[in-house]
């Protein structure tokens, strides 16, 4: 096992410095002066090209790679050249707000998705089971961003019991839920809708196998065959879709920060790609794939947890 | 009987034979509840995209200062934004940005995609293994965050967007077809092909192309609709369509301003959307379970 964590960690090193080079050429693929930007049309000729001396655009595009690199490396992405703070800095101020919205919107998904899935499954072709779909593929249907939009307008404007917007309050208090509770729905609500379905059919694939059937004409009663031997194994699929949530849930979160001024990563990357402010995308694209990559590989670790079938060596 | 009337008979009986079987998967989506919603709506979008300027009753961009901010009436039933157009007729305009956008950004995608594919489950090796890591890197970028930082980085506006979104979704073809690929490699018909020299690029279009055909179709299906969010969502956040283009999107963010008070902006491109989205999503799920190809759906 810990062989086997180990391999996959090493696999991440070259996947992780694609990924940089990627960055890299992407950043550098854009038109424009990442340094006029930043400093206005306005500016004179020589505080653009000190500027451009400054964060090292004046040296060739391998050279500034291998820079940002080296950085990287040492545990420093850079600072900002539109404020001048370190990219860290930013990032750390703000990645916490995004994994409490993705972690609480991750809940929202399950706590809805999984009763409804398994309900329509063993109901199968029943008013639930038809009730379950339509409300799945309403929710999935949404652009997520409406729907927050939506929702400020019904419960913060409307009812006024939730705030427009921003991030307030210590933990787990009124307060605290008040701010979070309408952006993490706005995006565990998509999400919600997309894994009811796969839990369904998930569901559906484990009860139809015969082990179910044996276990049922040996006289147990269906519902303890639902939930120790069918629920046992439909959890195998769905251990893993708890790992492909995490990049889904980031990248919802990414607009959904937007819209409802949640100071997080996203919201600072969306300002960032507006500002030219690349050191700063550079990072956070980066932070992102390095979440996306040990989320991947946690999931590959918990099928083992779940399916003694499984090993890995 | 002349060879020449033989082969022609055959060909003859082989073109009832595909229509029967294209019929039967129109007839079995159109038995179902669900493939009929989804054709409808289908249909419905695009007369709505081609019949836009019947259809509309004002301009989609001319500015009306007599009819400012105007709630849902009958003479303009989604009401009118501050510069006095109407929500209706640009919202009726806006479909043909989301069924041309989203056919034109789904077209790239597969043309990126399935040749990728192809070639990485025909040759295998280090081709195979080139394809894949490249795949495997965009992948541990979620795809909005890539789609962001190329539309941002290109500047915002149609060509980026078109970029941004080719960029991220060429890679589930890929991933798609070199499955399909590598699962008919080892068939018998492959090695009498390649046996009789038929040339690769022959064998990849004639011979396995075709296998992969329907699990192409239905992804694209079900891709369509998320094309079509990821697009509104770019123009929401300014860097897609732009005002006073009547894309979706861009109207919903026109009126983010003024939810408050002018809710009727930013509500109806949403339906709009919503309906658009469910009954692609409906074909898609129909089309699949006619075709029957063994897969799940992308998302």
């Amino acid at each position: 096992m810990l062989k086997y964590v180990i391999r996959r960690l090493l696999v991440m090193i070259p996947v992780l410095l694609g990924v940089t080079v990627l960055i890299t050429l992407l950043i550098n693929l854009s038109p424009g002066d990442p340094a006029r930007a930043a400093l206005g049309a306005q500016a004179d000729a020589q505080a653009v090209a000190n500027l451009r001396q400054e964060i090292g655009l004046d040296q060739p595009v391998y050279i500034r790679y291998i820079e940002w690199v080296a950085g990287v490396l040492q545990g420093d992405l850079g600072t900002s050249i539109v404020t001048g703070e370190p990219v860290n800095q930013m990032i750390m101020e703000r990645l916490p707000a995004t994994l409490e919205l993705s972690i609480v919107a991750i809940a929202i998904t399950f706590v809805i998705a999984l009763p409804l899935g398994v309900i329509s499954a063993v109901r199968q072709y029943t008013w639930m089971d038809t009730g379950s779909m339509v409300f799945a593929i309403f929710w999935l249907s949404m652009p997520s961003f409406w729907l927050g939009l939506i929702l400020i307008l019904l419960f913060s404007v409307e009812l006024g019991i939730t705030p427009i917007s921003g991030r307030s309050g210590t933990i787990f208090t009124v307060e605290w839920l008040s701010y979070l509770a309408l952006p993490a729905f706005a995006i565990g609500a998509r999400r919600a809708g997309l894994l009811t379905r796969l839990t369904r059919s998930s569901m559906l694939e484990i009860i139809n196998e015969e082990y179910i059937r044996t276990a049922k004409g040996k006289g147990i009663g269906g519902r303890a065959v639902i939930y120790t031997h069918a629920m046992k194994n439909a959890m195998i699929p769905i251990a893993t879709l708890v790992g492909l949530q995490i990049p889904m849930v980031l990248s919802g979160s990414v607009i959904i920060e937007y819209v409802f001024s949640w100071p997080g990563i996203g919201r600072l990357l969306v300002d960032s790609v507006s500002r030219r402010d690349y050191p700063v995308v550079q990072g956070i694209v980066l932070v992102y794939a390095v979440i996306v990559l040990f989320a991947n590989l946690i999931v590959d670790i918990a099928y083992t947890q779940f399916d003694p079938r499984v090993t890995y060596d | 009987m002349s060879s020449k009337t033989n082969q022609s008979i055959l060909g003859r009986l082989r073109t009832s034979a595909t229509a029967l079987r294209e019929n039967k998967v129109l007839r079995r989506i159109f038995r179902t509840k669900t493939g009929l919603i989804g054709a409808s709506i289908t249909i419905g979008l695009v007369m709505v995209a081609i019949f836009a300027p019947e259809i509309a009753p004002y301009d989609p961009i001319e500015q009306n200062y007599g009819s400012v901010n105007q709630a849902p009436s009958l003479s303009h039933p989604f009401g009118t934004d501050r510069f006095g157009r109407d929500i209706f007729s640009r919202v009726i305009y806006g479909s043909r940005y989301a069924l041309g956008l989203g056919v034109g950004i789904v077209a790239i995608q597969v043309l990126i995609g399935v040749p990728l594919g192809l070639i990485a489950g025909y040759y295998g090796g280090h081709i195979e293994a080139a394809i894949m890591r490249l795949v495997d890197i965009t992948l541990a970028i979620p795809g909005i965050v890539l789609a962001l930082a190329i539309a941002g980085m290109l500047g915002g506006g149609l060509v980026p967007l078109i970029v941004a979104l080719a960029g991220v979704g060429w890679r589930g073809f890929a991933r798609l077809v070199r499955g399909d690929v590598k699962s008919v490699m080892e068939e018998e018909y492959i090695e009498a092909a390649n046996a009789a020299a038929v040339s690769d690029v022959r064998i990849m279009l004639r011979h396995i192309l075709p296998n992969a055909s329907a699990s192409i179709i239905v992804y694209a299906t079900l891709t369509l609709p998320s094309v079509i969010l990821q697009t509104a969502a770019l123009s929401f956040l300014g860097l897609g369509i732009q005002a006073p283009a009547p894309e979706w999107g861009a109207i919903i963010e026109a009126g983010r301003g003024q939810l408050a008070t002018e809710w009727w902006i930013s509500t109806f491109p949403g339906f709009a959307i919503m309906i658009v989205v469910i009954g692609f999503n409906a074909l898609g799920d129909s089309l699949r379970d006619a075709l029957d190809p063994k897969q799940s759906r992308p998302f």
